[in-house]
């Protein structure tokens, strides 16, 4: 028994929508000045069980009891627990862009009297929590001109400006880059030193691995053990064990690589940024691929990965200054996205909701939709024809939906991957290019993506995979491009490959490359 | 005709949603209300022809209106360009001497040019719909007042029959309108065509079957409107019958009805409504379908302006007045979403029939239009809330868009059955099938 008690206790939380029973019996103590990690698949009730503690479930939409500080609470909104002292950080932010980095942390919450802001009261005291979460910048500041870092960090300050005991956050570094990510997790580490608890969900094991005190797993709703970190030698593999209920051999699908001649290429590539005309997004830049070959793109989030791949599909990202792209042994011209599509170019972008897909679509009318012509008579589309590609993918990459008519909004992030894929996979591409392909996405999801990727290239395809997780594009890829400020630095071949080189190559401008 | 098909789907359950269901029924229950209030004459063969060609263009409209709607714009000046179209066209016949079927041809093309002229705006230069149809709206206002000086122009005899015209009495004396009994007979088979059809391509697919006597109820349902109707409309005073302007209408909705749900430019629209960026990745021109959506427009508010102007006999100063906004109430009613993606013709039209019977309705209660504008703004108010409560319950209908609009509070509106998806254990066995490829 520790000395001090607990600062939270749920205890056998059952929380039942129409239909399903998304927690069974949930427990989970949280010891005063932890780290608590919750891990899970997508799915498992880890935001569930958050929304039940932050009162978004309020009292008496569920079952069991929440002890917060050896009382008993029964929270009837946000509001309410935010009062007692506990904050939660979204992992989509909740700022608004348009305000100033102080109106932001004080939103809800203006110090003043009589409806009367107190703005100078405002600003010292926002200067004063910026410093405590490490952040240098003026206040003043809008919050749409800063990263996603320090608006992550800029959540945090408003959190503490409620006086938060318990911090939760769901997801917290899902959107930043790795020294960004170093430093809140640092903050966190922080604010345990000054007494501030946190419970902190997050897709990736190593963050909790370095982190965490204690970690529950939950797993269908249910608590399935709660591990010490310290005291058991943790590790990832031991995670992932408990999240999915025995081992994953491998994270990746076997596969031997049948890997054929050069077929497209791109060279001296150069693209201006769209607004700053100096600015130069992609610099001279030359890269191939061949059949059957899946090839990674790794760089540092603002490398220009994304604008770069995008550029090369029609042009949709800044303006082309010069370069040439080669397709089978011909040079071809790609103006538009249509164009790319003809050519046989395929590009699923990184963000899936805004950039990839229509929501409102249901699977079957988005499995079609970037080739409509070829299941169209004419300008008259064959539903027939629509239906029966859109069945035949959901079962060629296992969509989880009980028919093609269901709609986009409803599925998982997993199964909205495939739907993508499948979208992609039914233009007849040569070439695809998957920015980000596993994001937000589960292990278990993951290993399936990683699949169907294996399996185009065994079909002869060229595959590009952009991704920010090395071990991924290390595990996936024949073959690693670096980019760094918009230039290929480096060309490294699976066998070469490990993360010190390659990350090395991702953070330093290289005179030669050289082709693997 | 196109609104029997929603009608079919209520029967049938499965792909109908909540809000289609609901849109009709409050129809029926206005005509019902309207009938029993009004001791039958609501649906008496005068009022009902009155009824359809005193709001046919409105109608109209409405078939632009929702398609624009739903690829995420608004035209605010479809009554100015309709009353500047009935201007130009009847000048011209009276100062130009211009035979009317051509002046009609002149006024599609008017409509076409306005519409081109807005659509370049909004598509090519970025401005907002709202705006470059505001200022459209005292543009062609102002200039309907500037070609006919504020005055009303005349127009001649032959161009009153797109308004105001009735198919004419052909064949043996019957005691009915011949004609319209034909058109009745037409349209009632082509129901039970497309009935079957739809049977056998949902057999094809392996999809779930309606049983068959659900099909043979909802087929003499609907047959025995269509026949009532055409016997209604075919039996009134002789030398009346279905309105020309009708005919135009439900020839309208019949192809629009199709372009929107069954062609490629239809899913352009639909896909550029709910994610433009997506949809230009996807290879969507999206700058040609707010193009052609506007020049389209234009041509439709044009064709109404027409039907009016014959309606009524002359051009006039104060034509088309308000009409945005019974178009848009109409869309709007018939649950089209407004920041763009959803909405369908079909919708639109219950939507505006709505409207357009409780309109007729408290006029022949003798209800003054001041109290009927309080009843049709309130009436706008409720069903758009009530469409937007039955999101919030997370009822079935519309899902989509719980998730674009509510990401901050998505834990309160969020569909929780569908969570539990990916990765249940089974599925995450890296099994020998999988490996091996």
């Amino acid at each position: 028994m520790p000395a001090v008690p607990p600062i939270l206790e749920m205890r056998s939380i059952t929380k039942e929508f129409p239909g399903v029973k998304a927690l069974s019996n949930v427990s989970i103590t949280v010891q005063t000045g932890e780290i608590h990690a919750i891990c899970g698949e997508n799915g498992a009730g880890k935001s569930t069980l958050m929304k039940v503690l932050s009162g978004v479930y309020p009292y008496g939409t569920y079952e069991g009891e929440i002890i917060f500080q050896n009382e008993e609470v029964r929270f009837s909104g946000i509001r309410a627990s935010e009062n007692a002292g506990i904050a939660i950080i979204h992992q989509e932010l909740a700022l608004i862009p348009h305000l100033s980095i102080t109106e932001n942390i004080f939103l809800g919450n203006e110090p003043g009297k009589y409806g009367v802001i107190d703005w100078k009261e405002a600003q010292l005291r926002a200067r004063e929590l910026l410093a405590r979460v490490g952040l240098s910048d003026d206040p003043d500041t809008l919050v749409k001109n800063i990263g996603v870092g320090k608006q992550q960090l800029v959540e945090i300050a408003k959190a503490l400006n409620k006086s938060v005991k318990l911090l939760i956050l769901d997801e917290p570094t899902a959107a930043l880059n790795s020294s960004d990510s170093q430093h809140l997790l640092d903050l966190i580490l922080g604010l345990k030193g000054k007494g501030i608890s946190s419970i902190m969900i997050s897709h990736k094991l190593n963050e909790i691995e370095q982190i965490a005190d204690s970690i529950t797993i939950l797993r269908d709703g249910k608590t399935i053990e709660t591990l010490s970190v310290k005291a058991e030698g943790v590790n990832e593999d031991r995670i992932i064990r408990g999240m999915v209920g025995r081992n994953l051999e491998s994270r990746f699908p076997d596969r031997t690589p049948k890997i054929g001649e050069v077929f497209f290429e791109v060279k001296n590539w150069t693209v201006q940024h769209p607004q700053v005309a100096e600015r130069m997004v992609v610099k001279d830049s030359s890269f191939f691929v061949r059949r059957g070959e899946i090839v990674g793109f790794a760089g540092l989030m603002g490398a220009g990965r994304t604008e770069f791949a995008m550029s090369i599909f029609g042009r949709s990202y800044g303006n082309f200054v010069s370069g040439q792209i080669i397709k089978d042994g011909e040079e071809i011209q790609v103006r538009s996205v249509n164009e790319a599509i003809d050519h046989g170019l395929a590009y699923v972008s990184e963000d899936r909701k805004s950039l990839g897909l229509n929501l409102l679509d249901t699977i079957k009318r988005s499995v079609v939709s970037a080739k409509l012509k070829k299941i169209s008579a004419g300008p008259v589309v064959n539903e027939t024809k629509e239906y029966e590609a859109a069945e035949s993918y959901r079962k060629e990459l296992r969509v989880k939906a009980p028919s093609v008519e269901q709609g986009m909004a409803t599925l998982s992030g997993g199964n909205q991957q495939k739907v993508v894929l499948a979208k992609w996979m039914f233009t007849d591409p040569d070439l695809l290019i998957l920015d980000e392909p596993t994001r937000g996405i589960d292990v278990g999801a993951k290993y399936e993506i990683y699949g169907i990727i294996q399996r185009l290239a065994a079909s002869g395809k060229g595959v590009i995979v952009i991704s920010s997780e090395l071990p991924e594009l290390l595990g996936i890829s024949d073959r690693i491009y670096t980019i760094f400020e918009g230039a290929i630095t480096n060309d490294i071949s699976a066998a070469q490959a490990d993360p010190e080189t390659v990350m090395k190559s991702m953070t330093s401008a290289k005179k030669k490359v050289q082709h693997a | 005709m196109s609104g029997i098909k929603d009608l079919r789907k209520i029967f049938g359950g499965g792909t109908s949603n909540l809000r289609q269901f609901s849109i009709l029924f409050s129809l029926i229950f206005i005509i019902v209300l309207f009938q029993i209030l009004t001791n039958g004459l609501t649906l008496e063969t005068g009022n009902l022809i009155n009824l359809v060609s005193q709001y046919s263009y409105i109608l109209i409209l409405a078939i632009g209106m929702v398609m624009l709607i739903i690829a995420g714009h608004i035209d605010l000046s479809v009554g100015s360009v309709a009353a500047f179209s009935g201007i130009v066209v009847a000048s011209a016949m009276k100062y130009w001497d211009l035979p009317w079927p051509l002046a009609i041809v002149l006024g599609l093309v008017v409509g076409a040019l306005i519409g081109a002229w807005q659509g370049f705006w909004v598509a090519y230069v970025g401005v907002p719909a709202f705006i470059v149809t505001l200022a459209g709206m005292l543009i062609f206002r102002g200039g309907n007042q500037f070609i006919g000086n504020a005055n009303t122009i005349p127009v001649p005899d032959g161009f009153t029959s797109i308004g105001g015209g009735y198919l004419p009495e052909v064949g043996p004396d019957t005691g009915y309108n011949n004609l319209t009994l034909l058109l009745g007979l037409i349209v009632a088979v082509a129901i039970v065509i497309r009935e079957f059809r739809a049977r056998r391509v949902r057999e094809q697919l392996g999809a779930e079957q309606i049983p068959l006597w659900v099909t043979l109820v909802k087929l003499v349902i609907l047959v025995a409107v269509v026949i009532a109707a055409s016997f209604t409309f075919a039996g009134g005073r002789v030398g009346t019958s279905f309105p020309i302007s009708g005919i135009i209408l439900g020839v309208l909705i019949v192809f629009y009805s199709f372009l929107t749900r069954n062609t490629i430019f239809g899913r352009h629209i639909y896909a550029v409504g709910g994610n433009r960026p997506a949809a230009k990745l996807s290879g969507v021109n999206s700058r040609r379908v707010d193009f052609l959506l506007m020049v389209n427009m234009g041509v439709l508010a044009s064709l109404a302006g027409m039907i009016f102007v014959s309606r009524s006999v002359a051009s006039g100063p104060q034509d088309g007045l308000n009409w945005e906004l019974d178009a848009i109430a109409a869309v709007f009613i018939g649950g089209a979403a407004i920041f763009g993606g959803i909405g369908t013709v079909t919708g639109s039209i219950i939507g505006g029939l709505i409207m357009a019977v409780l309109n007729n309705g408290l006029q022949l209660l003798g209800i003054g239009i001041d109290r009927v504008q309080i009843i049709k703004g309130l009436v706008l108010l409720f069903a758009v809330a009530i469409d937007v409560y039955n999101k919030s319950q997370g009822r079935p209908s519309l899902i989509g868009l719980l998730t674009r609009r509510r990401k901050l509070d998505e834990g309160i509106t969020e569909p929780p059955a569908v969570a539990p998806t990916t990765g249940s254990p089974a599925d995450l066995t890296p099994s020998e099938s999988t490996r091996q490829q």
